[in-house]
């Protein structure tokens, strides 16, 4: 069984995000690593192709500057090769242009089983490119699998709703996308690591994919306006000793709640 | 060309319109359009209240027999396009089915899609709408090119509910066409996480924990405190993907947005991503170890303590009255 993983490669979000002055867009010059919201997808990739008995797991990712340190780790977890597109020409893109262009690399690396990709990227949070996706290639797709399970021919979800989860059925090849938790992703290991280093990873343009227009030419919007949001001001901040819950005994009496 | 027609992807539940779909057709009301509710199930039953909120037109693709929204009904949407009913505006709620039919249609369309807002405005032919970024710091403006339709998705409680609408609209039948092997998703079986009391995203009162409760069955707590105000529990991600406490739960970003008259945030730092769920809360108090913790930032009342015991005292007390 052969699955391809979409894999976002994103600034650090423990760092304070930034917008680009000139164009308003999420800044994402610096080092990126692999969005954890795709680790998830990398380590079910893994344990079904695993379950299955061979075939192996491949990547797709798009990013800036020929970024390939997030893909790096994916296949120190044991990932076999990548398709990474870069290309300046990307920079603006929407969630369509996105979806069309791995979509394109995917095909690229050959019709898979299975594509996986995150529910929502922890930076962009659109949570449209796997659906989207599914569209440009014709596939079903099941959205918001908390797991997954393969069967022969049958992809078996249970998919989060918003009051439980519903099992569903589909038919493979398809796309899937997985929330965060649903498995653990391993950590590489030092073997991992190093064979990593040298396995291959194929950097292609969107103009190689025969995607166009892309990036801000193809986003169809233009951001017309950056403002601070009203804050919220701060109130009381007491240190606890020992009867500090009255004080909230008092507040919530205050409110009429109690 | 103005933005005369508008779409709102409608849901029903029990019998009636969700609340994510009266607050989209309230505000589509306000657009300056006509205003048609297309609704992904069976539209009759729910047609009057859609009215009454402001659907001049309501299209129903009927029972949705199994088939996950997303095909299913973006599948339906073309279909009338194709007939020649196409809207210049179409608004989604931002949840699961709402996500997956507009993600659809914008590849059917070659349209963009624009989601996560909580604001829209409409200026003669220009459509904006407006999204949160930095845990809601910052508000990003963005304005559709090109040409329609235009898709939006909003984040839940971006929009009060009001009717104002008018009769009952007329019924349009829209029914899922033969979808082939793209529409083999199926829901075979539907579980509920069966849960007592007020619902999370309605409750006046929530009480939420997180990862500084240390364990799973500390978060009993947090039940308890909720049951004695009459609110639901809520929860941060942390200890949703630890396992503690169903996805059901969640509060932020990725999970529901909520604006009680009370927020009680338990053993939660106040990440960013926590913060988008419940800064529209009227009344936050936290209770923290750490006094740097984020979430003093937004709180009316923040107790700088351990929640291990500052909590089981504040249950005796309310137990007390
Ligand atoms: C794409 C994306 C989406 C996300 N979506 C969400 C979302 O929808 N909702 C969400 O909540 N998070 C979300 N997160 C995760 C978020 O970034 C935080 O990791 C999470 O909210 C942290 O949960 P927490 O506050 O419980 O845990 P922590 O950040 O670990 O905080 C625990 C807090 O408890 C305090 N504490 C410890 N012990 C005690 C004690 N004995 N008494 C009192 N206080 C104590 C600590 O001081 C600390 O402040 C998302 C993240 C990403 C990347
Ligand atoms: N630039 C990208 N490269 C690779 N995968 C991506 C990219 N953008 C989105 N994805 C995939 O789509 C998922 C949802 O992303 P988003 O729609 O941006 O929230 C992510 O978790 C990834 O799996």
């Amino acid at each position: 069984m052969n699955v391809t993983v979409c894999v976002k490669q994103i600034p650090d979000p423990a760092l304070p995000g930034e917008l680009d002055p000139s164009t308003n867009a999420l800044k994402r010059d610096g080092k990126l690593i692999l969005d954890e919201s795709d680790s998830y997808g990398v380590e079910m990739a893994l344990q079904l192709v695993d379950k299955a008995g061979g075939g192996e797991v491949s990547l797709v990712s798009m990013a800036p500057n020929g970024e390939v340190s997030g893909l790096r780790t994916a296949l120190a977890m044991g990932a076999a090769k990548a398709v990474l597109v870069s290309d300046p020409e990307l920079a603006g893109s929407d969630s369509l242009t996105t979806a069309k262009v791995l979509a394109a690399a995917a095909q690229k690396l050959g019709q898979a089983d299975l594509i996986i990709a995150g529910t929502e990227s922890s930076d962009g949070y659109t949570g449209t490119v796997p659906e989207q996706m599914a569209a440009v290639l014709g596939l079903p797709s099941v959205t918001f699998a908390k797991s997954v399970e393969v069967d022969g021919d049958t992809l078996k979800v249970n998919r989060q709703t918003e009051d439980g989860y519903d099992e569903v059925t589909c038919s493979l090849p398809a796309v899937v996308s997985v929330t965060a938790g649903v498995v653990e992703p391993r950590y590489p290991s030092f073997k991992g690591i190093m064979a990593a280093k040298s396995k291959p990873v194929d950097t292609v343009t969107a103009a190689d994919l025969g995607v166009t227009p892309v990036g801000w030419a193809g986003a169809n919007q233009s951001i017309t306006q950056v403002a601070q949001a009203p804050a919220r001001q701060a109130g009381e901040v007491v240190e606890d000793d020992g009867e500090a819950h009255l004080k909230i005994v008092a507040f919530l009496e205050n409110l009429k709640v109690i | 060309m103005a933005i005369s027609n508008i779409w709102v992807f409608a849901q029903g539940n029990n019998g009636a319109p969700t609340t994510a779909t009266l607050e989209l057709l309230t505000k589509a009301r306000t657009l300056g359009g006509s205003v048609t509710a297309f609704v992904a199930g069976d539209g009759a039953g729910i047609a009057s209240t859609l009215g009454e909120y402001g659907a001049a037109k309501v299209y129903s693709t009927g029972d949705l027999g199994g088939n996950l929204p997303g095909v299913a009904v973006s599948a339906a949407m073309q279909e009338v396009i194709n007939a020649g009913d196409a809207p210049d505006l179409v608004l989604f709620p931002q949840n699961y089915e709402g996500r997956d039919v507009m993600s659809r249609l914008s590849v059917a369309l070659d349209r963009t899609v624009l989601t996560n807002n909580i604001d829209i405005a409409v200026d003669g032919e220009s459509v904006s709408v407006t999204t949160p970024v930095f845990g809601g710091n910052t508000l990003v403006t963005t304005t559709f090119t090109g040409s329609g339709p235009f898709l939006a998705a909003f984040r839940p409680k971006s929009f009060p509910v009001e009717a104002g609408g008018a009769a009952a609209g007329e019924v349009v039948s829209a029914p899922v066409p033969d979808l082939g092997t793209v529409g083999s998703a199926k829901i075979v079986a539907v579980h509920v996480e069966e849960s007592t009391g007020p619902k999370l995203d309605e409750a006046a009162v929530v009480v939420s924990g997180g990862r500084g409760l240390g364990e799973a069955s500390k978060f009993e707590m947090v039940d308890q405190l909720a049951k004695l105000l009459k609110g639901a529990a809520g929860a941060s991600r942390a200890i949703v993907d630890a396992g503690w406490v169903p996805y059901s739960m969640q509060v932020g970003q990725t999970g529901k947005v909520v604006k009680p008259n009370v927020y009680i945030a338990a053993g939660i730092s106040g990440a960013t991503q926590h913060m988008v769920g419940m800064k529209g809360s009227k009344h936050i108090i936290a209770i923290n170890k750490d006094q740097e913790a984020p979430i003093f930032g937004i709180a009316d009342l923040g107790i700088v303590g351990d929640v291990h015991k500052v909590m089981p005292k504040l249950i005796e007390a309310l137990q007390a009255r």
